[in-house]
C-alpha cells in the first residue's frame, strides 16, 4: 500500500516534468528569446501573491468537482463524459434561482441554488444512466448527446428567460445570491495603493473539498461504496453476489450528475460577475474534469490537488500572452502538459514492473 | 546428448527463491515433463529458458554450447518455442495471419500470403492438426486455437516446444487428441517440455518427469518405471489420498427440486437446457457429468439465478425460486463456487477481505447504518483465512489478484461453506488445481454434505465424478441421460452416455 503511494506520487511527478518540458519546447520553437521568461512566469505566477493563490483556488473549484464527477463515475466502471452538461444545467439552474427566488432571504436562496443545481445535474445524468442499465446503451455515447442536447436547450431557455440583451449572457446575479467569502477575502488578497485587492475566492472551494472528503467516504467506508466499485471492478461477480447493477448504475449516475452540477452553481456564484453564455458552447470544465480525475488517479483526494494544479497552469498560462505568445499557442502549451498527465497510469505501470518485477 | 540443458538455475523475486540451484536436462526427441504445485517454480524456470526473466545465476547450453537468451527472441532464434496457457492470439485475425504474424513474407511491401498458406496447410497435413487457415480465430474452439498456437512454432521451425500447462482448457477428447499430436511431433524430432500438475498426463505421454517443489529441484525419474503416488509424494511432499474418504450417510429430505426446466441460449436462441427434472437430497452429492458444453453451466446459472429459466421451476426447500433475485437464493441457502472464479467467483482488485464479504457485507453483522464495520470484516477473514488455511502473502489485505489459483479457489469455498448452505453448487471446483488443493476441496465438499447440506457438483473430470459423487446425472445436449450410482457404473459406460452413445429414460 505504501509503495503503491509512492509509486503514484512519484509517476505524477514524472508526467508532470516530461509535460512541462515538452511545454517548454513548443514555447522555444515559437518565440526562442521570450520562452523562458513567459514559461518561468507561468510556473510561478499562481504562487507570486495571496491573491494569485485565492484565484488558483477559484479557479481550482468547479473542475474540482467535475474532476470528482468522472472519479466517481469512473469507479463504478463507467465513463462520465456527460459533466460538462450536467455542469451546464446545474449552472443554469443555479443562477435562474439566484435570479428569480428574490422572495427567499439570501441564505436560503444560495442553498436552494446549491440543490437545485445539484438536482438538475443529477436529472441530466439519470438518463445515460438508464440508458445503460435497461437498454445497453453505451454511456459514452449517450452523454455526448445529452452534452449537446443540454446546451442548445440551455441556451434556447436562457433566451427567454433570464436573458441580458447586451452581453447575451444571463443576467447579473444579484450580489446576495452569492456565495459568501468566509472571510477568505481577507486571506488571499495584495496590498494595493493605501488598500487591498481581494482574491474572488469564496465559500466554493470550501464545499468543493467537503465534497471530496464526501466521496472518499462514500467510496471507501460505505456498504453502498461497496456495491459500487464492485460493479466497477467485475459487473459479473457484483451480479453473482447479488448487487442490482442496474440501481447501482443509475444511482452513480446521478450522483456524479449531481456533483458535476454543484460544480455549475459554484462556477456561477462567485461574484465575479461571470455569467452564462447564450451562445450554445460546450462547457470546457466537464473535460477538464476529465484530465482532472485521471490526473488525480481517480482518488477523490487526490483530486483536489489535480484541480488546484491545472487551475495554476490555467492562471499562469494566461500570464504568457503579454510576453507576445498568442492565446492558442498558450492553449496548446497547457493542453500538452496535460496531454502529458494522461499518461500518469500507464507510467505508473512501467515505473512499477521497473523498480518492483513482478512475482511469478 | 541433451538438446538443451539449464545448469544450476537460481531465481530470486523479493522475498522468495522462486528457483533455488535447479538443473533440468532435455534429450532429443523425448517429452519431458516438468511437475510440481502451484507456485512450485515451473513457470520461473519456463520463462528463464524462454527468455522472460533472467537468472541470478545458472547457465543455459544447447547441443553443449553455451548460450544467452535475454529474450524471447534469442528463444526464438535458438529454436525454443512456447504455447503458453494464455494464448496469444488476435482474435479477428484468420489462423493463417496469426502464424505469420511477425515472420511474414514479403514482395514490393506487400504481403505475399500464398507461400505462406501452402507451408501452412503443409504443416497441418504432416501433423495431422487439420486446421481451417482460413477460419477466424474467433469462430474456433479453445482446442483449435491451441494447434494454432503449436502451428505457430512449426511454422518458426522451432525444435524444441514448451507446453504450459496445456491441457487446462482442453475436453477430454481435446486432451486424448493433443497427447496424439504430441507423440507425433517427437517422432518427427522435436523435444517437448511439458508442464502440468495432472499426473495420469505424464503417465500417458511423458518418457521423463522432473519434479520441483516450492522452488526446489525434488529429482528427475524415468515416467515408465514410476507410479503415480510416488509422482504424486514427490510434488506434495506428503502421501497424498487420491480416494476420497465418505462417511456413509442415508439421504434426508429433498433440498432441491429441478422440473421441466428449459433454458434458452442468450445467443443464439437455441434450447440448451431442455425439460430436465431431478431433485437433490440433504447429505447426498449428485454430479452432473458431461462433456464441457452440453448445458451444464446454463443449468447452473437458472438455479443460482445468474440467467433466467425460460419454462420450469426449481424448488428450494419447497419454495419456489424460479424466479426470485439471486440474493434471495442466498438468504435462502444457496451457496454457489462458480464455474470461472475470475469472471464470477473474485472481484480481484478487492483484497482478500472484501471478498470473503461479498454474500454478507450487508448484514448487519458488517455495516452499521451503511458504514462498513473494518474490524469485523478484517476478523472475519482472518478467521476464514486460518480455518481454510488460505495462503497470502498479506493475510486479509493481500489484493486477491496475487494469490496462486489454488488459493483462489480456497478462498471462494471458505466463504461459500461458511454460509452453512442447505444447497451447495459447486461447479468444476478443483479446475485447474494441484492434487493437494484437490484433496482439501474434495474433502471441505464432503464435510459440506456430512452437515446436511446437499451438494450439486458439476464436473469435467471423470475422476472427480467418479470418486466424490453420490449419484451421477449425465447431461447430453442439454438432456439427462443418465442417473447412475458411482457404485455400478464404468468409465467407459459414462463415456457412452456423454457421447451420445447410449442413453436411458430418466424419471424423478
Amino acid at each position: 500500500m505504501k509503495r503503491d503511494g509512492l509509486l503514484s506520487f512519484l509517476s505524477t511527478l514524472v508526467v508532470i516534468i516530461a509535460g512541462l518540458a515538452i511545454g517548454l519546447i513548443v514555447l522555444l520553437v515559437s518565440d526562442v528569446e521570450r520562452a523562458f521568461p513567459a514559461f518561468w512566469t507561468m510556473l510561478s505566477f499562481g504562487s507570486r501573491s495571496m491573491r494569485n493563490i485565492g484565484d488558483v483556488l477559484l479557479g481550482a473549484t468547479p473542475i474540482i468537482l467535475t474532476g470528482l464527477s468522472v472519479t466517481f463515475a469512473f469507479k463504478t466502471g463507467l465513463f462520465n463524459i456527460g459533466a460538462a452538461g450536467q455542469f451546464a444545467f446545474g449552472g443554469f439552474v443555479a443562477i435562474y434561482i439566484g435570479v428569480q427566488f428574490t422572495f427567499l432571504p439570501p441564505a436560503l436562496r444560495i442553498i436552494c441554488s446549491i440543490l437545485g443545481a445539484a438536482l438538475a445535474g443529477a436529472v441530466w445524468g439519470a438518463i445515460p444512466g438508464l440508458l445503460k442499465a435497461y437498454r445497453n446503451v453505451h454511456e459514452v455515447i449517450t452523454s455526448i448527446m445529452t452534452n449537446y442536447i443540454g446546451m442548445y436547450l440551455i441556451s434556447y431557455t436562457i433566451q427567454n428567460t433570464i436573458f441580458d440583451l447586451g452581453r447575451t449572457t444571463t443576467v447579473l446575479l444579484p450580489d446576495d445570491s452569492n456565495l459568501p467569502t468566509l472571510g477568505l477575502d481577507v486571506i488571499f488578497r495584495e496590498p494595493l495603493g493605501t488598500g487591498y485587492r481581494s482574491s474572488a475566492v469564496n465559500a466554493g472551494i470550501v464545499i468543493a473539498i467537503l465534497i471530496a472528503v464526501l466521496v472518499y467516504i462514500i467510496l471507501d467506508k460505505t456498504k453502498f461504496g461497496y456495491e459500487l466499485k464492485a460493479c466497477g471492478f467485475n459487473k459479473d461477480a457484483a451480479k453473482y453476489a447479488g448487487i442490482n447493477q442496474n440501481t447501482n448504475i443509475v444511482r452513480s449516475m446521478m450522483i456524479c450528475g449531481a456533483i458535476a452540477g454543484v460544480g455549475g452553481a459554484l462556477n456561477f456564484m462567485n461574484g465575479t460577475g461571470l455569467s452564462m453564455n447564450a451562445m450554445p458552447v460546450l462547457a470546457a470544465e466537464g473535460f477538464t474534469g476529465i484530465s482532472v480525475a485521471f490526473l488525480g488517479l481517480t482518488n477523490p483526494i487526490g483530486v483536489i490537488f489535480s484541480g488546484i494544479f491545472v487551475s495554476y497552469l490555467f492562471l499562469g498560462g494566461a500570464r504568457m500572452q503579454p510576453f507576445g505568445f498568442s492565446l492558442e499557442l498558450v492553449q496548446i502549451v497547457i493542453s500538452v502538459i496535460i496531454y502529458f498527465c494522461a499518461f500518469v497510469l500507464l507510467v505508473k505501470n512501467n515505473l512499477g514492473t521497473l523498480f518492483f518485477k513482478r512475482k511469478e | 546428448m541433451y538438446i538443451v540443458e539449464m545448469r544450476n538455475i537460481t531465481k530470486l523475486f523479493p522475498g522468495i527463491i522462486a528457483n533455488d540451484d535447479i538443473t533440468l536436462q532435455l534429450r532429443k526427441g523425448e517429452i519431458h515433463a516438468l511437475l510440481g504445485e502451484n507456485g512450485a517454480g515451473k513457470s520461473t524456470l519456463m520463462s528463464v529458458l524462454f527468455g522472460l526473466y533472467t537468472a541470478e545465476s545458472g547457465e543455459i547450453y544447447k547441443n553443449e554450447e553455451k548460450i544467452s537468451i535475454t529474450g524471447p527472441n534469442d528463444a526464438t532464434r535458438y529454436g525454443i518455442g512456447m504455447v503458453h496457457q494464455h494464448f496469444k492470439l488476435v482474435h479477428n485475425f484468420t489462423v493463417l495471419e496469426n502464424i505469420v504474424l511477425g515472420v511474414e513474407t514479403t514482395k514490393y511491401g506487400i504481403l505475399s500470403m500464398d507461400e505462406a498458406r501452402s507451408r501452412v496447410v503443409s504443416l497441418s497435413e504432416k501433423y495431422g492438426l487439420s486446421v481451417d487457415p482460413d477460419a477466424l480465430i474467433s469462430n474456433i474452439t479453445v482446442g483449435m486455437q491451441q494447434r494454432v498456437e503449436i502451428l505457430k512454432m512449426l511454422y518458426r521451425e522451432n525444435e524444441i516446444l514448451i507446453f504450459d500447462e496445456p491441457t487446462a482448457v482442453l475436453t477430454p477428447q481435446e486432451i486424448d487428441e493433443l497427447m496424439s499430436i504430441m507423440k507425433e511431433l517427437i517422432s518427427e524430432g522435436k523435444s517437448i517440455l511439458f508442464i502440468t500438475h495432472k499426473l495420469d498426463e505424464i503417465k500417458r505421454v511423458a518418457d521423463r518427469c522432473t519434479v520441483l517443489r516450492k522452488g526446489k529441484l525434488i529429482g528427475t525419474v524415468d515416467v515408465e518405471s514410476t507410479d503415480v503416488e510416488t509422482l504424486s509424494e514427490m510434488m506434495v511432499g506428503r502421501k497424498v489420498s487420491r480416494v476420497v474418504e465418505k462417511p456413509v450417510i442415508e439421504p434426508g429430505d429433498v433440498v432441491m427440486a429441478v422440473r421441466n426446466l428449459t433454458v434458452k441460449s442468450k445467443a443464439h436462441h437455441k434450447t440448451v437446457v431442455s425439460n430436465v427434472s431431478f431433485n437433490v437430497r440433504a447429505g447426498e452429492i449428485v454430479c452432473i457429468a458431461g462433456i464441457d458444453g452440453n448445458g451444464q453451466s446454463e443449468l447452473v446459472y437458472a438455479i443460482t439465478g445468474i440467467e433466467p429459466a425460460d419454462s420450469g421451476t426449481v424448488n428450494l426447500c419447497g419454495k419456489d425460486i424460479t424466479h426470485v433475485p439471486i440474493r434471495t437464493r442466498s438468504k435462502a441457502g444457496i451457496s454457489h463456487i462458480p464455474e470461472d472464479r475470475h469472471r464470477h467467483g473474485l472481484i480481484l482488485d478487492y483484497s482478500l477481505a472484501y471478498n470473503e464479504i461479498l454474500e454478507k457485507y450487508y448484514t448487519p453483522q458488517f455495516q452499521n447504518f451503511g458504514f462498513l464495520r473494518f474490524n469485523e470484516i478484517y476478523s472475519y477473514s482472518d478467521m476464514l483465512i486460518e480455518k481454510y488455511d488460505i495462503r497470502s502473502g498479506e493475510g486479509s489485505h493481500t489484493p486477491t489478484r496475487s494469490l496462486s489459483g489454488g488459493n483462489q479457489q480456497k478462498a471462494i469455498v471458505a466463504r461459500e461453506l461458511d454460509m452453512n448452505p442447505k444447497l451447495l453448487v459447486a461447479v468444476q471446483p478443483t479446475r485447474g488445481l494441484d492434487v493437494g488443493a484437490i484433496e482439501y476441496i474434495h474433502a471441505q465438499i464432503v464435510k459440506a454434505r456430512s452437515s446436511g447440506a446437499g451438494v450439486l457438483l458439476v464436473s469435467l473430470e471423470l475422476d472427480e465424478v467418479m470418486n466424490v459423487s453420490d449419484r451421477i446425472l449425465v447431461m447430453y445436449e442439454g438432456e439427462i441421460v443418465a442417473d447412475v450410482d458411482p457404485k455400478n457404473v464404468t468409465f467407459a459406460e459414462l463415456g457412452l452416455y456423454m457421447s451420445g452413445a447410449k442413453r436411458d429414460e430418466v424419471v424423478v
